[in-house]
């Protein structure tokens, strides 16, 4: 048995599989198949500072190995999320990241103040959500825009501050050094790629909102080299995700940089995925002699 | 897929299989927790053997508590049907079930009209078996080669009517005409639908005018299945009536038509 626990930002998490933002909800739709406190942690749903009822469905298109998604950020607001997930999110004895998002820097802000208040662990700051008009992408993709919101969310807040990347731009590495710039204590990427789908027979877009968030292990590649160039670019933690399917998955995400692995499409094809990855890179571990999953992090030797 | 710990528990026997018309395929399922559980309306959620992300959600067929088995019933549509529709007996499934929110079902002995359109007709069976001779099933498909599941039906003593869009089985025509003709012979406590939306809706409609509750099973391209990842959404009217989205595979697939937002 390894040791499978790591550490970012002083916070000690007891493995490095996390549920990532959107595909788990906030936890209570999966404990009927396991107990949370299994999970190294959990990123909560994208939440805003007031109710959003998301995009017009269809929101789901598949892909050959992968997906595309356009919810739109449909959650209940900050102040319900707060009263009513939050307690129990809290009594379940695993890290939580609170994922939030926003239209305006100050809407990012004012959620962020709020948690500021709350026991919750860490807060993730999405500035990548493809599928909303305001906000989200648009804080992600310019360099000017990522700094802004993240001075404004860093003033809000002591917590732990994790600024969640998009992969849609021309330099991630330039995105993530602004964000550094402006006080994150974290970084995680990949969010979803921007993608499409046609139906061929009505001519029409699968998602109603036509474009929407490609994810799933055809994005994988993608995800390790991001990982890999930002955590060489800045001194932050860094948390990956984009596609990982197995143990396997996530020791080679923690090998190109990351110190902790979420798992999203995953799970939305199979619940219990966390707890097979998790028992797969320890087993992985094992059958290399290898002590601590946290010596992965960064290891690969790049020629 | 891999065989661990974590996904035997989602793994079943399929004990038979059988081809209905050119498209439509039967499958039983060994599942004795899972059938335990069931209600009609309920769906299952298959992972298809490959290369697909997605589950596909289909609706329960025949619950037997008794042999702890489930069947569905479902048609090819795509790359992922097509892989479902080659499992044969002994062969496993993995499966997510039973999941949704089922219909809300009155005494056994309460006149209700049950109304299937196309591959939305098998999750009316439970509900035949149910109600039994208090049941009128109303089913509809596009031509004779479509027809399914009539002998089913009839044998759950349930009075049936086919109809087919172009004649060629049972009467000709739309479900509605029937309808329309059960209501007015003796007015039901209730009418449940599945089937293709312009259907549901004009199914919904007429109970509406006649003032008779009404339950339909929706259908939404779906992720989770289970309620937390909010792909499968619908628009819905809450308990003051403001439009809402919830979602077909946990507030559903079986709603209230007078919740329904069409």
């Amino acid at each position: 048995m390894a040791d499978l626990s790591v550490n970012i930002c002083g916070i000690p998490f007891k493995n490095p599989i996390i549920p990532a933002s959107g595909v788990f909800g906030y936890g209570r739709e999966y404990e009927r198949y396991y107990d949370l406190s299994k999970l190294g942690g959990i990123s909560t749903k994208g939440t805003t500072g007031t109710k959003r009822t998301g995009n017009l469905p269809p929101r789901v298109a598949e892909t050959p190995m992968g997906m595309l998604n356009s919810v739109g950020l449909q959650n209940p607001g900050i102040d319900a999320f707060i009263a009513n997930e939050l307690p129990h999110l809290l009594s379940c004895d695993t890290v939580i990241l609170a994922n939030i998002a926003g239209s305006t820097p100050e809407e990012c802000a004012e959620v962020a103040a709020k948690l500021d208040q709350t026991d919750v662990h860490m807060i993730e700051l999405n500035i990548s959500c493809p599928n909303v008009k305001q906000g989200g992408a648009a804080f992600g993709t310019s360099c000017t825009a990522a700094a802004q919101v993240t001075k404004a969310v860093r003033a809000a807040t002591k917590k732990p501050l994790c600024v969640k990347l998009s992969p849609n731009v021309t330099s991630i590495t330039e995105i993530a050094k602004a964000v550094e710039a402006e006080g994150a204590d974290a970084l995680s990427l990949i969010n979803t790629l921007l993608g499409m789908r046609i139906d061929l027979r009505t001519r029409r877009p699968i998602l109603h909102n036509n474009m929407g968030g490609f994810s799933g292990p055809a994005i994988f590649p993608v995800a390790v080299r991001m990982v890999w160039q930002v955590a060489n670019a800045v001194s932050l933690p860094v948390i990956g995700m984009g596609g990982v399917m197995s143990g396997e998955d996530a020791a080679e995400l923690m090998m190109a940089g990351a110190s902790a692995v979420q798992v999203g499409t995953a799970i939305v094809q199979d619940p219990y995925a966390p707890l097979r990855i998790i028992d797969e890179l320890n087993d992985w571990l094992d059958s290399n002699g290898i002590d601590t999953a946290a010596e992965l992090t960064g290891s690969v030797r790049a020629w | 897929m891999k065989q661990d710990k974590y996904t035997e528990k989602l793994t079943y026997r399929v004990s038979s299989m059988e081809q209905l018309n050119a498209a439509a395929w039967s499958m039983v399922i060994d599942c004795p927790e899972c059938a335990a559980k069931a209600e009609p309306g309920q769906f299952v959620n298959l992972l298809p053997d490959g290369a697909f992300t997605l589950r596909r959600p289909i609706s329960i067929c025949e619950i037997n508590k008794e042999k702890g088995t489930l069947r569905i019933v479902f048609e090819v549509r795509g790359k992922g049907t097509k892989a479902l529709s080659e499992l044969r007996a002994g062969d496993t499934v993995n499966m997510l079930a039973p999941l949704g929110h089922g219909f809300t079902l009155p005494e056994k002995d309460t006149r209700v009209i049950l109304i299937g359109g196309g591959i939305g007709t098998p999750p009316m069976l439970p509900l035949a078996q149910y109600f039994g001779s208090n049941a009128v099933v109303i089913s509809g498909f596009r031509n004779q080669d479509a027809v399914i599941l009539q002998e089913d039906f009839a044998a759950t003593g349930a009075k049936t009517i086919l109809c087919t869009d172009d004649g060629s089985a049972g009467r000709f025509g739309l479900v509605t005409l029937p309808l329309e003709e059960e209501i007015k012979a003796e007015k039901p406590a209730l009418i449940c639908t599945c089937g293709p939306l312009p259907m549901l809706k004009a199914a919904a409609a007429l109970a509406s005018a006649y003032e008779i509750p009404c339950q339909v099973s929706l259908e939404e391209r779906m992720g989770c299945g289970i309620g937390a990842c909010l792909v499968c959404a619908c628009r819905t009217k809450d308990a003051n009536g403001d439009e809402q989205y919830t979602h077909v595979c946990k507030n559903g697939p079986v709603f209230n038509a007078e919740e329904v937002i069409w």
